[in-house]
């Protein structure tokens, strides 16, 4: 006998001025198997809930439904009163009188019929409601973090910090990421390795931080809590156990006319490398497109000098599993390649540079050991253009739709730090607007402007064109002089826009998170949750979820580890109880519900089974892991038997709303 | 065609927890208004929607049938919505071909933070559905109000 | 080609690969013909029957024949291999347990049509020559042949097997049918004409299930018209619901999944064209996310269990030509 309690909440005047909640109350009490019907000022306030409490104890309800606002706003604070009464929680079910009723309409009469339809919905629903429990799911304490930059290398430390094992999974052979090929960084203009390398020490040196360099994620399994990941270790032809870092094979080896990623390509590295000084781990690479001994099999010098022994020509990629409680993504950007940009003769003259590119130019550790000279001559530059937005803020298919962040304070920077460094420099930069807010970056520009001197001219750059002297003429317009001008550069640096890390797109595949068209990884709420994914267990750190300076990137990847932390922290979560399940005497196990489901929640069993004849039988059939399944339905749907049900939404309880609402 | 002007439309609302239904919640919170006829169901997804419900809804009276969801591309579940869009395609096309009339079911996009499209779009469709008059075609005459 | 499948069935009894055959056999009448599990010689030389009224498709039987032990032979026509294919491929039947060989496929032959020319007392029907010979208690009659063939036969998509262990007799093409004439032709009625046509059809409905029941692709366990657990069962003929909710849901229950293998409108004893409800679902499956052929192979996804960002909106209904 089903023992309802119906309580319709004033809300003040919210919805009493429109609903006349007393006839709503009257008319629900009259519905099948209501026992009490009441009305109060205030459902959620304490002495609101003691009156569900109280009715729930002395009336042995079986249901409560409870009339007022959204349930998106109070539903649990009423599943938590009924629990403390005894009631199960997945007992009670809340008819929005308030957002979807007395909000939106003024008629008293016809909003107070359509309260008393809603209310019959839910008591039609709540009538059908059973008890559920929320099952538990043991927590693994381990993290994992994919990518080894500076957002990573944060997180992989707070993570450290706070005690738990975490490994970070880095597909370039050393960590450090984009931060390690910077020069200065804005707008303290201290030494981007001075502030990075100790931290990558500080990383490699923590006993709770395993770093798998060289390494990809290939395979994602399991839920939050309990993640299995799959990571292959690519062959670096190296005992990384071995290498001490010496770099005597890097010196020895005889293919030295390798472009060199570290620096963009602007100078070379030999077949078998360490990406820079300060690499973490410190072991050499063998580049397989390059070493002859692996193209041909003639050479041999570096395992010759090496005396540690560590060369290994027949190592092989590897894979390693591992369990993990939370992932935090921290995959990074990469500039766009500007090969569809003509008009800035990117490809035809070597110029021409990102600005990446320029800070290794700059940087003593670069090709040209700090001194900023040409690429093409070797000469230093006495006027360098910038151009701002090269791809960002773009409506075209070439760039980006978005504002890439950071550009406009690294041209202050850079433009700055020509200017201390060579004031016979004459620095322009052509910009859309000049975007500085954050902390002291607006002095920051001004100095770069009102101290330094550097020319900044509202427009856009329309054309650069190498000239046969070896000069480059950029023509462009001033806007707000309104005249078209020829500056006779000898360099220019281009402000490429940032887009996502290549990888990061089937990476979410395997992590069955969401990016939005831009393929940044999307945040679960933009404002209130901003470094969690939607799915659970999966969090967001650094340029990966949009476009950051690195104080932002660190803040965010403290924020990511706060929040992994939190998830480590447990013992077990509590799973949502609103998961699907198969009626195996109906399920035919025809495969359609799996091919549907987005978590991979269901398997299949062969079952055995009794039949009416004494004798058994073994059928396949659908059986859903409730720890992974979130209870979106899609099975419910496809399941031709109708042997696959939601709990909490089940097919019997949305056909008595929609008999209750029809009727 | 003639518009009965007593006529009040039965309308069903199938909405999606955490787009379509938070939207409903949003033009409730910025007291936009839309008929009282429209009234809603929560799932937890759009993909969460039987083929079953819309016919029963108008097996049992109901005079027209909208379902609401979160935007392609920005499903809780990653990939509800887009299985919602082919199923019910395909079934508002069969419910077309068996002379169903057309505007009595319907699938809106809505995010939870167009409240304004929801209530734009409820008035609308009540109003398109108002305009057919009553369903007569699905309904079971067993089922129908004395 | 009965001479061969017998002797063919015959060897592989006797060999030990199969224990069963599944076949047709005769009824009552000459043209009365049901599908039969046949386990020895002797039976397959009484009863095995092969001719212009062996239209049933027999897959669906090995639903519940592969769950037994051993392994059964399986005539398959092409039209039937389809159907086969699709349970293969939703785990219904067990592939290992069956021996397919591939036979001819029809056009077979449809009493009702004979018998609708007003012939009456049949005791034979003859092929010869594309004309019809009918023996009946009141003497010979004659029909031209193509008068009288199945409906399913007359669109025949396919006369190729896509599934077989070996073949008696030549493998044939994929078709170029008319099979979707008529669905266009309603297509282009008004919505009113539609709903006519639809409702002076349904409403003959008796549910006597035997669309359900002789489909290939409704094989659940427990159907939801039969299950008081769906909320939606209704077993007997109810007013409407058969218009308004059994042959809507059968018809979206078994889409993307049905082969057009045309069973349900051949056994319907009502005469009720159901295999246009469909039709209608394939035609659509093709025109809006690309031609799809249920049973074609066993490996690619269904088009309701798999979708493409970039699929049109509902709205593509709202927005088609006729109201």
């Amino acid at each position: 006998m089903q023992r309802i309690g119906v309580f319709v909440c004033h809300c003040g005047t919210n919805i009493a001025a429109t609903v006349d909640v007393k006839a709503v109350a009257e008319a629900l009490g009259h519905e099948a198997g209501v026992v009490i019907a009441q009305d109060y000022q205030y459902m959620c306030s304490e002495s609101g809930q003691e009156l569900v409490k109280s009715a729930i104890r002395e009336q042995k309800l079986t249901g409560v439904v409870i009339c007022s606002c959204s349930p998106r706003m109070h539903e649990n604070t009423f599943r938590k009163a009924a629990a403390s009464a005894g009631l199960n929680p997945y007992l009670v079910e809340v008819a929005n009188i308030r957002e979807q009723c007395s909000w939106i309409h003024k008629d008293i009469a016809t909003a107070t019929e359509k309260a008393i339809i809603l209310g019959k919905a839910a008591v039609a629903k709540v009538a059908l409601n059973t008890p559920l429990t929320s099952m538990e799911s043991p927590v693994v304490k381990r993290a994992l973090v994919i990518g080894g930059g500076i957002a990573g290398i944060q997180t992989a430390l707070d993570i450290a910090e706070a005690g738990f094992d975490v490994d970070i999974v880095e597909k370039n052979p050393t960590i450090g990421g984009k931060m390690a090929q910077i020069d200065k960084t804005f707008p303290t203009l201290d030494c981007a390795a001075c502030i990075l390398t100790p931290k990558m020490v500080e990383a490699s040196q923590n006993e709770r931080i395993t770093i798998h360099s060289f390494s990809e994620v290939e395979d994602v399994k399991g839920f939050v809590g309990n993640f299995t990941v799959k990571i292959k270790k690519k062959a670096r032809f190296v005992d990384e156990t071995k290498c001490t870092g010496c770099g005597l094979c890097t010196e020895k080896c005889p293919m030295k006319k390798v472009p060199n990623e570290f620096n963009m390509g602007l100078d070379n590295r030999s077949a078998i490398y360490i990406p820079f000084a300060q690499a973490v781990p410190k072991v050499a690479t063998i580049d397989p497109n390059y070493c002859m001994m692996l193209k041909t099999g003639k050479c041999g010098v570096c395992s010759k000098v090496c005396s540690a022994g560590a060369i290994d020509y027949k190592q092989q990629d590897t894979i390693i599993e591992q369990q993990y409680g939370a992932i935090v993504v921290a995959t990074g950007f990469n500039p766009i390649k500007l090969d569809k940009y003509d008009e800035f003769a990117y490809n035809q003259c070597p110029d021409v540079v990102t600005s990446l590119e320029l800070e290794r130019l700059m940087n003593a550790a670069g090709p040209n050991g700090g001194t900023l000279l040409r690429p093409s001559d070797k000469t230093h530059p006495h006027t360098i253009v910038f151009v701002q937005c090269v791809g960002s803020r773009c409506d075209d298919e070439k760039g980006k739709p978005y504002c890439s962040k950071i550009c406009c304070m690294y041209t202050a920077k850079h433009a700055m730090l020509i200017r201390e460094k060579y004031p016979d420099t004459e620095v322009y930069v052509f910009y859309i607007d000049v975007r500085t807010p954050g902390k002291n970056f607006d002095e920051f520009y001004r100095r770069a402007v009102e101290q330094y001197n550097v020319h900044y001219i509202k427009g856009m750059v329309g054309k650069v064109t190498p000239k046969s002297d070896g000069k480059i003429d950029v023509q462009a317009s001033d806007l707000l002089a309104n005249e078209q001008l020829h500056i006779n550069a000898d360099m220019v640096v281009l402000a490429a826009a940032i887009e996502p890390d290549k990888t990061a797109r089937p990476l979410a595949t395997m992590l069955t998170t969401q990016m939005d068209t831009n393929d940044f990884f999307t945040e679960a709420h933009p404002k209130l949750r901003p470094v969690e994914s939607a799915t659970a267990g999966i969090f967001l750190s650094g340029a990966c979820q949009g476009p950051k300076d690195i104080p932002e990137t660190v803040a965010q990847g403290s924020a990511a580890a706060a929040k992994a932390i939190g998830l480590l922290c447990k013992n077990s979560i509590t799973c949502n109880p609103c998961t699907a399940h198969s009626d195996e005497l109906m399920c035919n196990g025809c495969s359609s519900c799996e091919k549907v489901c987005p978590y991979g929640a269901i398997t299949y069993i062969d079952k055995e089974f009794r039949m009416p004849d004494r004798t058994t039988k073994i059928r396949r059939v659908a059986s859903v892991n409730p720890a992974v399944c979130q209870g979106c339905g899609a099975c419910t749907v496809a399941c031709p038997s109708g042997a696959m049900d939601l709990s909490g939404f089940s097919n019997s309880q949305i056909m008595a709303e929609v008999d209750a609402i029809c009727k | 065609m003639q518009v009965n002007e007593n006529f009040e439309p039965v309308i069903v609302a199938f909405c999606c927890n955490w787009c379509s239904y938070a939207g409903a919640d949003l033009s409730g919170t910025n007291r936009l208004n839309y008929p009282t006829n429209v009234k809603i169901i929560r799932v937890p997804c759009s993909c969460r929607v039987n083929p079953m419900f819309i016919l029963r809804a108008f097996q049992k009276g109901a005079d027209g049938v909208i379902i609401c969801g979160c935007h392609p591309g920005d499903c809780h579940y990653t990939s509800g919505n887009y299985f919602t869009r082919r199923r019910i395609t395909l079934l508002y096309s069969m419910l077309d071909f068996l002379g169903i009339e057309r505007n009595r079911t319907r699938l809106e996009w809505v995010s939870a933070a167009e409240g304004a499209k929801f209530a734009a779009t409820m008035q609308q469709f009540t109003e398109d559905v108002k305009a057919l008059g009553p369903n007569r075609r699905l309904e079971d005459l067993r089922c129908r109000k004395q | 080609m009965q001479e061969a499948m017998i002797k063919r069935a015959k060897e592989l009894l006797a060999d030990g690969s199969v224990d069963r055959v599944i076949g047709w056999k005769r009824g009552e009448f000459a043209y009365d013909i049901t599908p039969a599990v046949f386990t020895t010689a002797e039976e397959l030389d009484r009863d095995f029957v092969c001719d212009d009224f062996t239209a049933a498709n027999v897959s669906k039987y090995l639903v519940k024949e592969t769950q037994k032990e051993g392994k059964i032979l399986a005539f398959l026509k092409p039209c039937d291999t389809y159907s086969f294919n699709q349970l293969v491929k939703e785990h219904r039947i067990d592939r290992e347990k069956v021996y397919v060989i591939g036979i001819e496929g029809g056009p077979k032959l449809d009493i009702e049509k004979i018998k609708a020319k007003g012939i009456t007392g049949i005791l034979s029907v003859k092929n010869e020559d594309y004309t019809l010979k009918i023996e009946t208690i009141y003497g010979t009659q004659t029909m031209p042949f193509y008068e009288a063939i199945l409906g399913k036969c007359a669109s025949c998509k396919s006369k190729k097997h896509v599934v077989f262990d070996e073949l008696i007799g030549e493998d044939g093409d994929v078709l170029d049918s008319n099979r979707f004439e008529m669905v266009e032709k309603l297509e282009n009625m008004t919505a009113q004409e539609r709903f006519d046509f639809w409702r002076d059809q349904l409403s003959k409905c008796i549910r006597c299930n035997a669309c359900r029941n002789v489909c290939p692709a409704c094989t659940c366990e427990n159907c939801v018209f039969d299950n008081p657990k769906s909320g939606i069962d209704n077993k007997a003929p109810a007013d409407s619901f058969e218009e308004n909710m059994f042959h809507i849901i059968r018809a979206f229950h078994v889409a993307g999944r049905c082969t057009d293998c045309g069973e349900c409108s051949r056994v319907c004893p009502q005469h009720i064209p159901l295999h246009l409800l469909n039709r209608k679902f394939i035609k659509d499956i093709n025109e809006l996310y690309g031609e799809y052929q249920a049973g074609a192979d066993t490996t690619s996804r269904a088009p309701l269990n798999t979708y493409d960002k970039n699929d049109c909106e509902p709205s593509v209904v709202h927005e088609r030509g006729v109201e």
